[in-house]
């Protein structure tokens, strides 16, 4: 997928056929095979590669629960207790279904904080950032309409809420809310047309997913010390070094998955969902999903509503501006002090945002979200500005041999055996 | 090739370029209408808001009925002469958004108050007859309401609306038609 040309040579009749018709195995071969990565690299960039497989398990579960289920706002929840009872494995796919949402989410938010800590945001990395923000918007418009289609209490009135947000926009607000809703609430006519978008953005991630891999591929991976590939010992090719530590990382990652549709089902959802949809009466305490509570909690914060809904997706977007808002050219968290204290002070913001975001919106709480909200916007607006200007950052290895074998070795052929074997196309 | 003409004056070229483009763009909008207008409430929708006639006889005082117009609740609440008394007696000022009770009930019918369900913050229900106000409570995120239907507390911007209705005889309303 990237410019880099290809090793790949076709080793038979037929290969050489299509490849000179269609270099798809080449393609495949230097993206997946070749492709050489820092040889540094931990379980934290195995996470890539957990998403692709959290994504196909959400597309071919959903595929097959779209085959039982009615969008129809007075079939929907009788049709998912239909897939629960009546269908054969109906149980297990749903659970697979509702369980990998929350999995593909712990995910991507395991996936961003690596890419946070290690500067993996910055040159020649921001377009590739900037295509991960747009897979994590797409991911929360589809996971927010899913949740929708049971059609059961926190179905309608999450859609209520949210749908709402659409309202306090000055003048076309109401016109807006009413064209998302296809009447003058939620009702049949919402669920329908979510049921399609549902079923649509999940390949427009797959779209982009492919896009992220490509302009992955252009400048490579980053890695534990930022500091690029600067010769063929820096490097690893991917196969067999990054497939086999996928592989036993997806593994670990889809057992924890399985223990929680087999043992834990409905720990991570909400029992007022096994209640019918009922426009009349809103539950005691409603709350998103826990993946959305940090940015709930924003939302809450500020008792302006218009104010609110601005800062909830200026949350988000914020992300995409990074690049430009850090100001340090030293990638890797690892090798600044300062940084590295301000890091995990956002981690826990985010946190206690998801805790808050869980609260009922009284009291202290109000005021807590107030304080992380604010120190939240101000991990990027203040933080990341000033920090690249002020802080010292420690020494940098000379290459990621040196960081990971010490001086000595680094300059003697301290290289595991076989490592070097293999032809690099880069570096 | 044939020579490419200089930068100075238009030619027809230019001019055939800008209206091309200028019709391929309304051509553009106009395919785009119908898949946008087809979002909007569609004719049953619309049909199925029609006005409905709401019997208030059965309503006793203190009690709270609620309804559905246009898939939208409804609340029509019998007002004690208490609950009249407490959503007068507080000034306009104290009022995140101030609007007398007399502007929110019919003259003469003081006691109906006929108000939308929905909190004006993010579309909950509110509880009936909860908050300090004796008005309702939204669950969702803490506003209160007194027996106006107006907010007084929590995120709610506005006082929960009044939809249009007209009396059609002493007990009875019409809600969707405009007094
Ligand atoms: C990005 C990938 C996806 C995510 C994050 C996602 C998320 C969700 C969520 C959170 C639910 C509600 C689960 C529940 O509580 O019952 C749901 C339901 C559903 N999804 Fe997806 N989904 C994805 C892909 C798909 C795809 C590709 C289809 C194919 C049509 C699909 C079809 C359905 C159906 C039919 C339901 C309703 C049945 C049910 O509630 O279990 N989903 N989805
Ligand atoms: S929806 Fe009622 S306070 Fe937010």
């Amino acid at each position: 997928m990237s410019s880099h040309s290809t090793t790949y040579v076709p080793k038979n009749a037929a290969a050489k056929w299509l490849e000179s018709r269609l270099p798809i195995i080449g393609l495949v071969h230097s993206s997946f095979v070749a492709f050489p990565v820092p040889r540094n690299l931990t379980y934290f960039w195995t996470f890539g590669a957990i998403l692709m497989v959290m994504l196909v398990i959400q597309l071919v579960t959903g595929i097959v629960l779209a085959m039982h289920y009615t969008p129809h706002a007075d079939h929907a929840f009788t049709s998912v207790e239909h897939i629960m009872r009546n269908v054969e494995y109906g149980w297990l796919l749903r659970y697979m279904h509702a369980n990998g949402a929350s999995f593909f989410f712990i995910a991507v938010y395991i996936h961003i904080f690596r890419g946070l800590f290690y500067g993996s945001y910055k040159a020649p990395r921001e377009v590739l950032w900037i295509l991960g923000v747009i897979i994590l918007l797409l991911m929360m418009a589809t996971a927010f309409m899913g949740y929708v289609l049971p059609w059961g209490q926190m179905s309608f009135w999450g859609a209520t809420v949210i749908t709402n947000l659409f309202s306090v926009i000055p003048l076309v607000g109401d016109t807006i809310v009413s064209f998302l809703w296809g009447g003058y609430s939620v009702g049949n006519p919402t669920l329908n047309r979510f049921f399609s978008l549902h079923y649509l953005l999940p390949f427009m991630i797959l779209g982009v997913a492919m896009l992220h891999v490509w302009a992955l591929h252009v400048p490579g991976n980053n890695n534990p010390t930022g500091v690029p590939i600067k010769s063929g010992k820096d490097a690893v090719p991917f196969h067999p070094y990054m497939t086999v530590k996928d592989t036993f990382s997806i593994v670990c990652f889809l057992a924890v998955y399985a223990w929680f549709v087999f043992y834990l089902p409905n720990y991570l959802g909400h029992a007022d969902n096994y209640v019918p949809a009922n426009p009349s009466a809103t539950p005691a305490h409603i709350v998103p999903e826990w993946y959305f509570l940090p940015f709930y909690a924003i939302l809450r914060a500020v008792p302006d509503a218009l104010l609110g809904v601005i800062l909830m997706f200026a949350s988000i977007a914020v992300l995409a501006f990074l690049p430009w808002l850090d100001t340090s050219r030293v990638r890797s968290g690892s090798y600044r002090p300062v940084f590295k204290v301000l890091f995990w002070g956002f981690v826990v913001t985010c946190l206690m945002l998801g805790w808050l975001g869980s609260r009922p919106a009284e009291g202290i709480y109000v005021i807590l979200s107030q304080i992380f909200t604010f120190l939240y916007f101000a991990y990027f607006l203040i933080a990341m500005p000033l920090l690249g200007l002020l802080e010292k950052p420690l020494p940098l290895p000379n290459s990621i041999t040196e960081a990971v074998l010490g001086k000595k070795a680094a300059s003697g052929s301290g290289m595991p055996v076989g490592a070097a074997a293999e032809p690099q196309s880069k570096g | 090739m044939a020579e490419t003409t200089t930068a100075q004056e238009p030619t027809r070229r230019d001019f055939l370029f800008l209206a091309t483009g200028a019709v391929g763009a309304v051509g553009v909008a106009a395919a785009a209408w119908p898949f946008v207008a087809q979002l909007a409430p569609d004719a049953q929708t619309v049909a199925a808001g029609a006005p409905i006639e709401v019997d208030l006889a059965p309503i006793a005082e203190g009690q709270i009925v609620k309804m559905f117009w246009r898939g939208k609740l409804i609340f029509v609440r019998n007002r004690t002469p208490a609950e009249i008394e407490a959503a007068r007696a507080v000034p306009l000022d104290d009022l995140k958004d101030p609007e007398a009770d007399q502007a929110r009930v019919m003259e003469g019918r003081e006691n109906w108050l006929v108000i939308y369900g929905n909190c004006t913050h993010l579309g909950c229900v509110p509880l009936d007859f909860q908050g300090q106000y004796g008005g309702w409570f939204c669950p969702c995120h803490g506003s209160v309401f007194d027996t106006s239907g107006r907010i007084r507390q929590g995120p709610a911007p506005i006082n929960l609306p009044v939809p249009p209705y007209r009396f059609a005889t002493d007990t009875s309303i019409v809600i969707g038609e405009a007094a």
